[in-house]
């Protein structure tokens, strides 16, 4: 095997080192009842040229952004990440390093998270990220539980329009924790209702969660529910799974949240079927020393020169074990360094120029399926690159028409949402030609006719 | 002889902020091919301060010079106990980035990801092989979170029975994201002694009725084999608990032994370690659990499953606890892990546990007469020493800064707790004899300079870009991101 160096001559000489006749003896620690007396049952090995092979036999079956006109977005956004994001990542330098746990050798990882640190916060408007959680999904159950370490309160108000499966995880993450989780409503214009959320709210809520835009691409008046809030001392938690939108759209900060997470997918991780993509986790400075996850500071050597360190340890699991803020170790290192690398070379124009063709691409979109007969937009507020389309005649036939002319349209509500029956989830991104968003329309005209 | 890392060329790079020019982009856009759009303005920010503003190239060379910095398995010898820095074979790369893998929507409808879903299925059957489990999930992002998706669901599976049992037992060997796991999921932590080896008196001394789990580690932090695993499951079991393995250290074990056979309930596999997907510097990894059968209707949801010839995303699991993550799991972790297994096949992955096993003893021989050994069974893939015997007022630390001057990777070090000034060295399977025998006379030289200069020790290291770092005033004064 052409990952394995040692020769015949090596085992026995390195057996005989060790004192031992034959590799077997290695293993005499292992009670005999336990050993696995046969070979594993598993396919024969293949050759690099046949393994690559079947890896495009199992790829050709997939539909992906490239076979198909895609308009899914949902927490997972397709856009283009330029060439030198993968050139860059692939310096087996980063990839094939662990995490930096001896700063001397492994400051090119400690400074590349710091700046992804100071990226995080100037689109955010916080005062302090980490270094990454798993998704977006797990750094909003993270939140949840740190707001609740902050207030000492146990209820939680999660926004409807919270992308579901957000919501999910932080029941999951929360589910022995003695947290009580409530709902709050959507209004008519597919905002988080705050009638239902002030209703609430009370001096037991330790943090009301919204999107930001929101599962329906609707972007939330978060000021307000910020007022509401922390007039009832408690914490507002943003979520934003598309942060593309922080390009155009006032920082959460700026409006008054406490703790900012989402998923970095969109700067530049490959779709790659819903993983791996990277948690972002923000907060404000008095918040610190309860965040999860790790942190990488700014210090000096020996002779007074500029390093980086992991820092502030003591809240994690390595030192406080049972204590700790939080279970996580290994993160989403790599991924954290692609989007560091895809913010860089947007940089402050490029975000913004993005952030606006999303939005008037979207926008013209949605206003040319509005217009169409049998189709109607429900929530009719400014969103940014995805909105929801209802079809009178029902979702199921038309999806599976469009499918067969190689267009996904988009994501049907009614599985999460049983009042949005008939109505399906449309994004569009730069990524998307006026030819294929007319063509989604004339497919969208044409297959309810 | 041993090879010092040589002192050539270091590069400065400034920090991306301070190279920011007004005016500079490293990205094209299309034209806009459809009317402006603008979003009404109370809705807008300002432009974002202190963003970089950059051309492609300056990006490139920043993210190279800083790559030089860094060291990584390609580098050189990686020994870092517990993390199996095994070889990431290139081929792994490619496998993940091809199109129809690396560019699939995860709501693409399954009917058109049947070629994805087989991937996972047989990834899920291949690792459940291995390991003796009827059934394995592949969401979890990594270790601690298959941890938290073991626990979960041992205490799912407790409440179905009708038990509120609160408590889990953890060796005092084990990795600190065990009791933090066993806290998230409500559980309190009881520590218990080890002494190598845990030991059935000790744990059936703790083992009361409010106890949901034995959390063990097999082969466990000292590299040894918990020898008495059998009858400790039988205890645990009879008494109405559970026995979650973490499965850190499976490079030790393939095609030798399986956790499901010995009893066990639950394990994690990192993916990152012993199926040789890189490590990111610090991730993603990927965490999956296997698990004995009657714990299979409480696995997160959703499940791939297979359905005669096609393959499904089960998400009708009404006993579950749930889900860890807003999709399927780090699908391109897993990508690379089905290429290793195709490509090692039963006779390469045992061999591999062979050599791994083969290689920790040839280091554990050649050092323990010099470097202090506390526990003495035969090891597995890793051996532990202490810095016991080190003279000149040098501890572990010091030899690890001093391997870095040598051109190595240091081991692991202050872990696992029993052990005091723990130098934990995991070599794994994919280096070379002569690899080892550089490492080792490094390690003699090492500890001869400790005797004879250990400001050597006390100064190092002096090769790489920086020397050591205060960590306590970034402590004290965390900085935590660049204010110009
Ligand atoms: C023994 C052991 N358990 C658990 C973990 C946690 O795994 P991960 O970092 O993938 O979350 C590690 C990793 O360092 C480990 O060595």
């Amino acid at each position: 095997m052409r990952y394995l160096p040692h020769t015949p001559e090596d085992v026995a000489e390195m057996l005989s080192q060790i004192g031992v006749n034959s590799v077997e003896d290695l293993f005499v620690e292992i009670p005999e009842a336990v050993m696995l007396d046969r070979s594993m049952d598993l396919p024969e090995p293949l050759a690099e040229a046949d393994l690559l092979r079947e890896m495009r036999q199992l790829a050709g079956q997939n539909a992906s952004v490239a076979t198909h006109r895609s308009f899914l977005g949902g927490g997972a956004y397709n856009h283009f990440s330029p060439a030198a994001v993968d050139q860059l990542i692939s310096r087996s330098e980063f990839y094939t390093a662990y995490t930096p746990y001896q700063p001397e050798i492994s400051q090119g990882t400690l400074q590349a998270i710091f700046e992804f640190q100071t990226l995080i916060c100037q689109l955010t408007g916080m005062d302090a990220a980490n270094a990454s959680m798993y998704d977006g999904a797990s750094a909003c159950a993270e939140a949840v539980l740190m707001a609740m370490r902050l207030t000492r309160r146990s209820k939680v108000l999660l926004s409807k329009a919270l992308n579901p499966r957000y919501r999910e995880t932080a029941a999951t993450y929360c589910r022995y924790l003695g947290v009580q989780l409530e709902e709050i409503a959507v209004d008519g214009a597919g905002r988080t209702d705050m009638q239902d959320l002030v209703a609430k709210l009370d001096d037991a809520t330790a943090a009301v969660v919204m999107g930001y835009p929101n599962y329906f691409g609707v972007v939330e008046t978060l000021a307000d529910v910020a007022e509401a809030a922390h007039g009832a001392g408690a914490l507002l938690v943003t979520a934003v799974a598309e942060p593309v939108a922080l390009g155009l759209l006032k920082s959460p900060g700026e409006l008054g949240a406490d703790i900012v997470v989402g998923d970095g997918q969109s700067f530049g991780l490959p779709l790659s079927f819903g993983g791996p993509y990277v948690g972002f986790f923000a907060a404000r400075q008095k918040g610190l020393r309860a965040m999860p996850g790790r942190l990488v500071g700014e210090t000096v050597d020996l002779d007074g020169k500029r390093g980086f360190v992991l820092t502030l340890a003591t809240r994690e699991q390595h030192i406080r074990r049972e204590k700790a803020t939080s279970n996580i170790c290994s993160n989403q290192g790599l991924c954290a360094l692609i989007a560091t690398v895809y913010l860089s070379l947007l940089g402050k124009q490029g975000l913004r120029e993005l952030a606006d063709q999303n939005y008037a691409k979207a926008i013209y979109a949605r206003e040319r399926i509005g217009a169409l007969e049998g189709f109607s937009l429900p929530f009719n507020s400014p969103a940014f690159n995805e909105f929801v389309v209802r079809c009178d005649a029902g979702v199921e036939r038309l999806l599976e028409t469009l499918q067969a002319q190689g267009i996904l349209a988009g994501i049907p509500l009614d599985t999460d949402y049983p009042e949005l029956q008939d109505c399906l989830l449309v994004c569009v991104t730069e990524q998307n030609t006026r030819r294929d968003i007319d063509e989604l329309v004339d497919a969208l005209a044409g297959g309810v006719s | 002889m041993t090879q010092a890392g040589t002192s050539g060329l270091v590069l400065n790079e400034k920090l991306l902020f301070e190279h920011s020019e007004p005016g500079r982009k490293g990205y094209s856009l299309p034209t806009l091919d459809v009317p402006e759009a603008t979003l009404p303005a109370e809705l807008c920010r300002d432009e974002i301060t202190g963003f970089p503003e950059l051309s492609e190239v300056d990006v490139v060379r920043h993210f190279t010079r800083l790559s030089t910095w860094n060291y990584g398995v390609d580098s050189g010898f990686y020994p870092l106990g517990s993390c199996t820095m095994k070889y990431n074979p290139k081929v792994n790369e490619v496998a993940a980035r091809m199109p129809g893998l690396a560019d699939i929507h995860p709501a693409t409808p399954q009917a058109l990801t049947q070629g994805a879903l087989a991937l996972i299925y047989h990834l899920q059957e291949d690792l459940a092989e291995m390991s003796g489990f009827s059934a394995v999930t592949i969401q979890p992002a990594a270790g601690a979170q298959g941890e938290l998706a073991g626990m979960l669901t041992i205490r799912a599976w407790h409440e179905a029975q009708g038990s509120t049992r609160s408590k889990v037992l953890i060796p005092d060997t084990a990795h600190g994201t065990n009791p933090a796991t066993a806290a998230l999921a409500g559980y309190d932590v009881v520590p218990i002694a080890s002494d190598g080896v845990l030991s059935l008196a000790e744990v059936e001394a703790h083992m009361d009725d409010d106890v949901a789990a034995l959390m063990v580690t097999n082969p466990n932090t000292l590299g040894l084999f918990e020898t008495n695993i059998e009858p400790i499951c039988k205890l645990v079991h009879e008494r109405g608990g559970l026995v979650y393995c973490d499965g850190a250290n499976f490079n030790a074990l393939m095609g030798i032994a399986r956790p499901g056979d010995m009893g066990i309930d639950v394990m994690h596999f990192n993916l990152h370690k012993t199926f040789s997907t890189p490590h990111g510097g610090g991730g993603p990894g990927a965490g999956p659990i296997g698990v004995a059968e009657h714990l299979v209707p409480f696995l997160p949801k959703p499940l791939v499953v297979r359905d005669g010839e096609a393959y499904r995303l089960d998400d009708d699991r009404p006993q579950s606890f749930g889900r860890l993550l807003a999709f399927n799991g780090n699908f391109g972790v897993l990508i690379r892990a089905y290429a290793y297994i195709r490509s090692m096949g039963a006779a390469g992955l045992k061999r591999a546990t062979e050599m791994a096993v083969l290689n920790a003893n040839y280091i554990r021989a050649r050092l323990e007469d010099v470097y202090d050994l506390p526990y003495k069974n035969r090891s597995l893939h890793e051996v532990v020493f202490s810095d016991k015997n080190l003279a000149g007022g040098c501890h572990t630390l010091d030899v690890a800064k001093r391997l870095i001057d040598y051109g190595y990777h240091p081991p692991t070090i202050y872990f696992p707790l029993v052990v005091k000034g723990a130098i934990m060295i995991e070599p794994t399977e994919t280096e070379s004899r002569e690899i080892l025998d550089e490492f080792c006379d490094a390690m003699l030289v090492i500890a001869q300079e400790a005797s004879d200069n250990p400001d050597l020790l006390h100064n190092a290291p002096t090769v790489p870009k920086v020397r050591r770092l205060d960590e306590t005033t970034a402590a004290r004064k965390p900085k935590l991101k660049w204010e110009g």
